[in-house]
């Protein structure tokens, strides 16, 4: 793990072969994504306009009840919108006057679209348009689908910082400047920033940031790093308003960390010497870290379920850094060119799977019986409940992960079910 | 269209799940998209199941619109009854399918399957959880028993040996119910002291073969008439069983639900009412439980349990029930005619902000309600103790912890007790008050919790958070609502009168100030002084 990174010179990856299956996709749609977006960008609002449905699974799926008001809310839709005795637009705009009458601080409304939404093609692109006539400039309404019928868990990130493209202001020099895309946490954020300064690389622009409204500019000079795998269509976006994409792999773990910066730094013609002084000290703490944890986990089997499209990078954390040999990979989505650096790494002779039948991928795995399955939360107990280990997947996009820091704190969360099997003695 | 945050019911196919779910021998295959199956893990997760919901999601996506999602449909069928092989499929479409109208119930017929299909029609946008739990249960029951009816005008033919007990079933526990689990355990040994054997139980660990058997029974036992009610309506028409309607919750309802099945079935009450034994009565009677007397209460929840929870409070532990409501519109009579009685307003409602406004007015010493209630209540400083679902993991706990017969009235006791202030120590706070060590901020010494605020008012800069998984983790910011303890219209109140209110122990104050603040107001008085403040206290008791 300490040898310097082939970038995209042996193997391409469009060498290894992926199983692609259609079936039952047992995954969260787009819509759950709000949960850490309302909470980073404070200033904004996220109104669903959906069913009960999508109530119900706001407030279930991902284990949240942060009662209180949250920034999100659903305008349910009813019998009577549906069999037109409403107008939908007016009821809509109903809705909306009555939240920001309650909630006169807000600076943006993102509207978002559901399967019902979808299906019976309610035009939010023209109600965005519409309340911004009745609340702006105050008030900005944006619009994107987080629907399960087009997106699946975190694609419904990309879709919302996608619908922000657009109010990004052109960037009116070309300087370099670097935009981080993708949700982290402020403890990554303040890290990752932090050796970037050091290195004397700058300035760094995040989106989303806190404000929805201050919004980075972009255009010529505008460099971007993915911070997350999910922000696919964000970065096509930022590509055709001039960005140009930082290829790396993702920060996960110590050498996808260090990689990732020293994508960035190369980019910027930064003294490799100079990186090297910014990244020991974290790197050598961060592998200390793993150490901990890399004799409990070596050698172990592990089967990853599709859920966020972290599972690439984080697979090949597992295998790379930690020793844990890799039965199966499953992501949701696999877009090639985002996860050009991460192929590279995962070798060609690593099991891929894209989509999911999850009866058929359920009969796999147990009959590779891995000594880890990592998994959603409607899979885990009962895979527990048949002598397998899990990890509920969720909990790697609600965590800090990211970074040197945190290299520790990602094995530790695959590590704690194999202690805690240790440790009970029934 | 209706602005929601949170919800006390989901979706009617969840309703349905939690019956599939708790059955054996059943599979559902539900037209939806892949986001529905969050639904998943509502048993997975909180209910601790360790298996999955025998469910079929076709996930069907937007590109599968334009062309045949029939065909998908009946694809999704036919595999999940090859790899399942369930003795009764249930198929039915969730909100999103039932707008494009494929007819899933049409699509398996023609599958021409070698078991029954039941085909559900529940309509998303009109209907709740609830009943979709209770339309699914109708639905399997009429299509599994409708070839044993008899024809119009005769009886149906029930043989028991003679000398034989007499038998019922018990309808209504489901997945994912508040205490079904243990509930089924307490009422069954209820009906062995009455000398009645319990024919079959279902949904809950039923299997169709089960359900075929359901009019054997003389007769039903409705557990839980969210779910029950339908069906054995419909049963009592169709082969003469007839149903309990008392919901045996507390040692009063116990009772009545004795004599009530031994009336129906011809015995004697006395075998069964002498089993009910419960330390409760005399817990509340022994003079520690004086306390108790008079506190006020607010319960809300599922109609049930909010029912039998407001006759326990006034009957069995002496409260004072100050609010009564429901989140379900299906049985707002019944809630209705026990407020009556109580004396309060009913409260109809799916709106928690609703909920919420109701329950600051009513100045509670105790909550019984939901989880939203819980959190409602910890956000105003009141102590809550849950009664009904929507459920959370923490109430599924690993002990038995029934709500019904002698032993779920022992909970009751237990659980709504325990949170309160109790016997001496609410008067040493109230004798001493300027103790470093022993103020406001400190809630009642047998709980270790953190701090109560002050003055019964909302704080609304310190909301309350909580997870699936029970841990209060998360801060929100919250926008300014009314609070609930500043004088309303032109009253003012007068410095010392609000130093005396203060010393006043904190989880009486709210309900000392509006208390004040009323009589002011029926009295014209404009500025509160420490005299009125007392003129309140002799008009109001400690009402």
């Amino acid at each position: 793990m300490n040898v310097p990174l082939p970038m995209a010179e042996t193997t391409t990856c469009d060498d290894v072969p992926v199983l692609k299956e259609r079936g039952q996709h047992e995954v969260f749609c787009g819509l759950t994504g709000i949960l850490w977006l309302h909470r980073k960008m404070q200033d904004a609002f996220f109104l669903i306009v959906g069913s009960r449905t999508c109530a119900h699974l706001m407030q279930s799926a991902a284990g949240v009840m942060i009662f209180a008001q949250p920034r999100f809310g659903t305008a349910v839709i009813e019998e009577k919108d549906l069999a037109g005795m409403a107008d939908m637009n007016t009821e809509l705009d109903r809705v909306v006057g009555r939240l920001l009458a309650r909630r006169p601080e807000l600076k943006t409304v993102f509207l978002v679209g559901s399967c019902p939404s979808e299906v019976i093609k309610l035009d939010l692109h023209r109600a965005a348009e519409r309340l911004t006539g009745l609340h702006g400039p105050d008030v900005r309404f944006a619009h994107y689908s987080g629907s399960g019928i087009e997106t699946t868990f975190t694609q419904g990130e990309d879709a919302c910082l996608n619908s922000l493209v657009p109010a990004l202001p052109e960037k009116t020099d070309d300087t370099p400047e670097l935009l981080v895309v993708g949700t982290l946490a402020d403890v990554v954020e303040q890290q990752l920033t932090r050796i970037f300064d050091a290195i004397g690389l700058g300035p760094v622009r995040l989106l989303p940031g806190k404000s929805s409204r201050a919004l980075p500019p972009v255009g010529e000079g505008t460099r971007l790093l993915m911070a997350q795998p999910w922000v696919d269509d964000t970065i096509r976006s930022l590509q055709r308003r001039g960005a140009e994409l930082i290829r790396a792999t993702f920060p996960y773990g110590a050498e996808g960390t260090e990689a990732w910066i020293r994508a960035a730094a190369r980019r910027w013609g930064i003294d490799d010497a100079v990186v090297d002084a910014a990244v020991e000290g974290p790197r050598a703490r961060a592998r200390k870290a793993l150490a901990r944890h890399r004799d409990a986990l070596v050698g172990k089997r592990v089967f990853l379920f599709p859920d966020s499209q972290g599972e690439l990078p984080m697979a090949r954390f597992l295998s790379r850094e930690l020793g844990m040999e890799l039965v199966e990979v499953g992501t949701p989505h696999l877009d090639r060119a985002h996860m050009e650096a991460e192929l590279e790494l995962l070798g060609p002779d690593v099991r891929l799977s894209e989509g999911q039948d999850v009866d058929r991928q359920l009969d796999r795995c147990r009959a590779e019986r891995p000594d880890l399955t990592v998994c959603g939360m409607g899979l885990a107990n009962p895979l527990e409940a048949e002598g397998l280990r899990t990890k509920w997947s969720i909990e790697l996009v609600f965590t800090p992960v990211q970074g040197f820091e945190q290299a520790g704190d990602l094995a530790e969360l695959f590590n704690r079910p194999i202690d805690r099997q240790q440790r009970l003695r029934f | 269209m209706q602005l929601t945050v949170w919800t006390y019911e989901g979706p009617p196919h969840v309703g349905a799940m939690r019956v599939v779910t708790g059955m054996k021998g059943v599979h559902y295959v539900l037209h939806a998209p892949q986001g529905d199956t969050y639904a998943d893990l509502l048993f997975t997760m909180i209910e601790r199941r360790d298996h999955r919901p025998p469910v079929t999601y076709t996930t069907f996506q937007a590109r599968d619109l334009g062309g045949d999602t029939a065909n998908l449909v009946q694809r999704s069928i036919a595999d999940a009854y090859q790899r399942f092989k369930p003795d009764t499929l249930v198929v039915g479409a969730s909100c999103t399918a039932e707008l494009i109208q494929d007819d899933p119930g049409g699509l398996a017929e023609r599958l021409d399957l070698p078991v029954p299909v039941v085909s559900l029609e529940l309509p998303a946008y009109q209907r709740k959880e609830n009943w979709g739990a209770a339309e699914t249960f109708y639905q399997m029951v009429r299509t599994l028993t409708l070839h044993r009816a008899p024809e119009r005008g005769e009886a149906f033919e029930r043989d028991r040996e003679p000398g034989s007990r007499p038998k019922v079933n018990l309808l209504g526990p489901t997945a994912l119910g508040f205490r079904h689990r243990d509930d089924i355990t307490e009422v069954t040994r209820l009906l062995d002291r009455l000398g009645v054997n319990v024919h079959v139980v279902a949904p809950w660990e039923s299997s169709p073969h089960d359900l075929v058997r359901i009019p054997d029974a003389d007769a039903n036992v409705v557990m839980y008439p969210e779910t029950a009610d339908t069906v054995a309506r419909w049963l009592e028409r169709t082969f003469g069983q007839p149903r309990t309607t008392v919901v045996p919750i507390g040692i009063g309802a116990t009772r009545d639900f004795v004599r009530e099945v031994a009336e129906m079935l011809d015995l004697d009450p006395e075998p069964g009412l002498a089993g009910i034994q419960s330390n409760m009565p005399w817990w509340s009677k022994s003079i520690d439980s004086t306390y108790l007397t008079g506190k006020r209460v607010f319960v809300f929840g599922d109609a049930t349990h909010a029912i039998a929870a407001a006759r326990v409070a006034a009957e069995e532990m002496g409260f004072e029930v100050v609010g009564l409501g429901t989140f379900q519109r299906e049985f707002a009579r019944d809630v209705r005619k026990a407020a009556k009685a109580h004396g309060v307003e009913p409260l109809i409602s799916d709106d928690h902000l609703e909920v919420e406004e109701a329950i600051e007015a009513a100045a509670p010493e105790l909550v019984l309600g939901t989880q939203m209630e819980r959190h409602i209540a910890k956000r105003l400083g009141v102590f809550c103790a849950v009664i009904s679902a929507p459920v959370h993991v923490q109430d599924f706990p690993a002990r038995y912890s029934p709500q019904m017969g002698p032993e779920g009235a022992n909970v009751l006791f237990d659980t709504w007790v325990h949170p309160l202030v109790m016997g001496l120590e609410e008067h040493l706070l109230g004798l001493f008050q300027d103790d470093f060590e022993f103020t406001d901020g400190v809630g009642p010494s047998h709980l270790h919790t953190g701090t109560v605020p002050q003055d019964g008012a909302t704080p609304h800069d310190g909301p309350a958070a909580g997870t699936l998984t029970g841990k209060d983790t998360t801060r929100t910011p919250v926008v300014p609502g009314p609070v609930v303890a500043r004088a309303s219209g032109d009253i003012e109140w007068l410095d010392s009168a609000e130093k005396e209110l203060k010393r006043i122990p904190f989880f009486v104050r709210g309900k000392a100030r509006r208390n004040t603040e009323k009589y002011a107001l029926e009295q014209g008085v404009d500025a509160i002084s420490v005299d009125i403040l007392y003129e309140a206290k002799a008009h109001f008791g400690n009402r």
